[in-house]
């Protein structure tokens, strides 16, 4: 059984627009910078409600980024925002020099990344920008799994002192974290517990992740699962206290393999503690176009998919 | 506050700094920094209205200035250590392993005087605004000023920069472009033909200004100018004319000496050639 249950669906990135408000008034050197895409992004309101700390930069994603760095070096709290795609790849220098070598405190906010961005298709799925910030030295990266995490994780991430890419996502997802449980920067969210498969997700797949659970629950697998909701830094006695346990790990995640989620769990499994490990994820791949649970489906990041993969797993043992 | 004879013995002293500088590390960029040094000599002792002695990153309070084509850092450390940001003694680390000097501005070693780091082309224009824009809101009657190359200008960002300034009236801001027309690939006519700068910028809204950069009179005159402009709706622009490689007969106007450093005999011949000052040698 799954442990968890929701009452509605919603979209983490109109949870940054709550997230944003409730910072913005606690906060008064918040500030919000936008390229563009003030609706989708979810600014709207606080841009309504504070006109003298919004910014409308244009399609200008580079000089957003430096404008934000200056405001920051100024003692500002500014907030990016534009698409993952154009959040990363599209302002990797910018990001490199004038926000993370300078260690400038500005929060890179890039929702619709991934597949689920769905008809647009390849351009604006951003499928390397988890990999691509956590390779940058000084950089936290934090991607929240529903709504109400994603309020959380924005006041968490403006009172966090240092540069942040806050990842969110476009369509609406079961809403089940506690509204009122506060977010911390560094921490993995044990959903629950097993011994037999440590699955370790983040963002949309968290949802279908706990619902594969419950599936292997009726193999008679037990699986605990968690929400590793900051990728870095990675809590790693997190990870590692539930492999000592189970003796193995699937990583699923909406990103390239090469990079992120699995990479950084890889990484730390090869340095102490070796065990078998499968990585779900995108497979050095653009994705196209499709509805969102279309292309889930299409490049296998569904219940389905990640049950087989635990089942290829424990084949391994 | 320095006098014009005192601003053009620093500036000489400064252009010594620079040839040291470079010829101990056996690195750098000699060309831009030497045609920049009577400019920055002027903003540093004359213009800003800063606070060496109690630098503080986030310039609450004084003017602020961002050197966007990084690369000539040798320039900007000199007159950082001669109006007392840190010991001109430590500008003989330049480029050395753990100095506060690295071969482009940085804060990873905590240098005073730098707030942003720079090198990759094309982002000073951008930090500057965003400092601008901050101490607006914060209600700073102070100034924000940016430095840039012409080669420079080839990037991108520059006109978003350019853009953002002019349509957001960020009228607080005085940018200037070092006009030596020169860039490491050669001319900037041939490289990159910049046309009309003039015409380019007060067409995205800049009031603009042009100078002799080289002229220690008509940078003070221009600048003070410039100051009279700011306020009024336009973010202010200075095409500064210079001479790459100004006060070193053999660097003048030679793109080689962008980025090459000069070798015990260039180095003692370009230092006959710039006398000792008041100020001393570090």
């Amino acid at each position: 059984m799954n442990p968890y249950s929701y009452t509605e669906k919603k979209d983490t990135r109109s949870g940054f627009g709550a997230g944003l408000m409730l910072a913005a008034q606690e906060l008064p050197q918040v500030v919000a910078l936008c390229a563009d895409l003030t609706g989708s992004v979810k600014m709207d309101a606080f841009a309504k409600a504070y006109p003298e700390r919004f910014f409308q930069v244009g399609i200008a994603e580079a000089n957003m980024i430096s404008i934000a760095a200056g405001m920051a070096v100024a003692g500002k709290i500014p907030f990016t925002g534009t698409f993952a795609e154009f959040s990363t790849g599209r302002v990797y220098d910018q990001i490199r020099q004038s926000v993370a070598y300078t260690g400038a405190n500005v929060k890179i906010y890039a929702p619709h990344a991934g597949l689920t961005v769905g008809e647009d298709g390849a351009t604006h799925q951003a499928l390397e920008d988890l990999g691509m910030m956590r390779m940058m030295p000084g950089m936290t990266v934090v991607h929240p799994c529903d709504y109400n995490q994603a309020v959380q994780a924005v006041v968490a991430v403006a009172k966090h002192e240092g540069p942040v890419y806050l990842r969110c996502g476009r369509p609406t997802v079961p809403n089940f974290t506690p509204a009122d449980q506060k977010f911390e920067i560094g921490k993995g969210y044990v959903l629950r517990e097993g011994n037999d498969v440590t699955l370790i997700t983040m963002g949309h797949l968290v949802w279908p992740v706990l619902e594969a659970a419950s599936v292997l629950d009726e193999k008679g697998v037990h699986a605990e699962v968690i929400n590793m909701a900051t990728l870095k830094p990675l809590d790693e006695e997190c990870v590692l206290r539930s492999v000592r346990k189970t003796g193995c790990i699937l990583t699923c995640e909406e990103h390239q393999v090469n990079g992120g989620l699995g990479d950084a769990v890889a990484q730390l499994l090869v340095h102490k503690y070796p065990a078998p490990m499968e990585m779900l994820g995108v497979n050095d791949q653009f994705g196209q176009s499709g509805q969102p649970q279309e292309l889930l489906d299409f490049y296998g990041l569904n219940v389905e998919g990640i049950v087989n993969r635990v089942m290829t797993l424990r084949g391994r043992l | 506050m320095l006098d014009t004879e005192q601003l053009k013995a620093m500036a000489t002293q400064v252009r010594r700094d620079i040839i040291r500088m470079i010829h101990t590390s056996k690195s750098g960029h000699p060309g831009g920094s030497l045609g920049c040094a009577d400019f920055m000599t002027v903003l540093y002792f004359n213009v800003l209205e800063h606070n060496p002695k109690t630098f503080r990153q986030d310039g609450k309070g004084e003017d602020v200035f961002f050197l966007s084509n990084g690369h000539i850092a040798p320039v900007w450390y000199s007159v950082l250590a001669r109006t007392g940001y840190f010991p001109v003694q430590e500008l003989g680390t330049l480029r050395k392993l753990g100095s506060r000097l690295q071969g482009h501005p940085s804060l990873s070693h905590h240098l005073p005087g730098i707030r942003v780091a720079s090198g990759s082309l094309g982002q000073g224009m951008s930090n500057a605004i965003g400092m601008a824009l901050a101490k607006k809101m914060d209600g700073d009657k102070h100034l924000v000023y940016s430095l840039h190359g012409d080669g420079e200008l080839d990037e991108g960002q520059i006109w978003e920069a350019a853009m953002f300034a002019g349509s957001k009236k960020v009228d607080n801001l005085i940018s200037v472009v070092d006009h030596n027309g020169i860039q490491i690939d050669g001319n900037t006519q041939n490289v990159m033909d910049l046309g009309n700068l003039r015409a380019k910028f007060e067409a995205f809204g800049w009031d603009v200004l042009e100078m002799n950069g080289n002229d220690i009179e008509a940078v003070k005159e221009t600048l003070s100018q410039a100051k009279a402009r700011t306020g009024k709706g336009k973010p202010v622009m200075i095409v500064m004319r210079t001479e790459m490689g100004h006060g070193v007969d053999f660097m003048t106007n030679l793109a080689k000496w962008h980025g090459s450093a000069p070798n015990d005999e260039q180095a003692a011949s370009a230092l006959a050639q710039l006398p000792t000052t008041q100020y001393g040698d570090y």
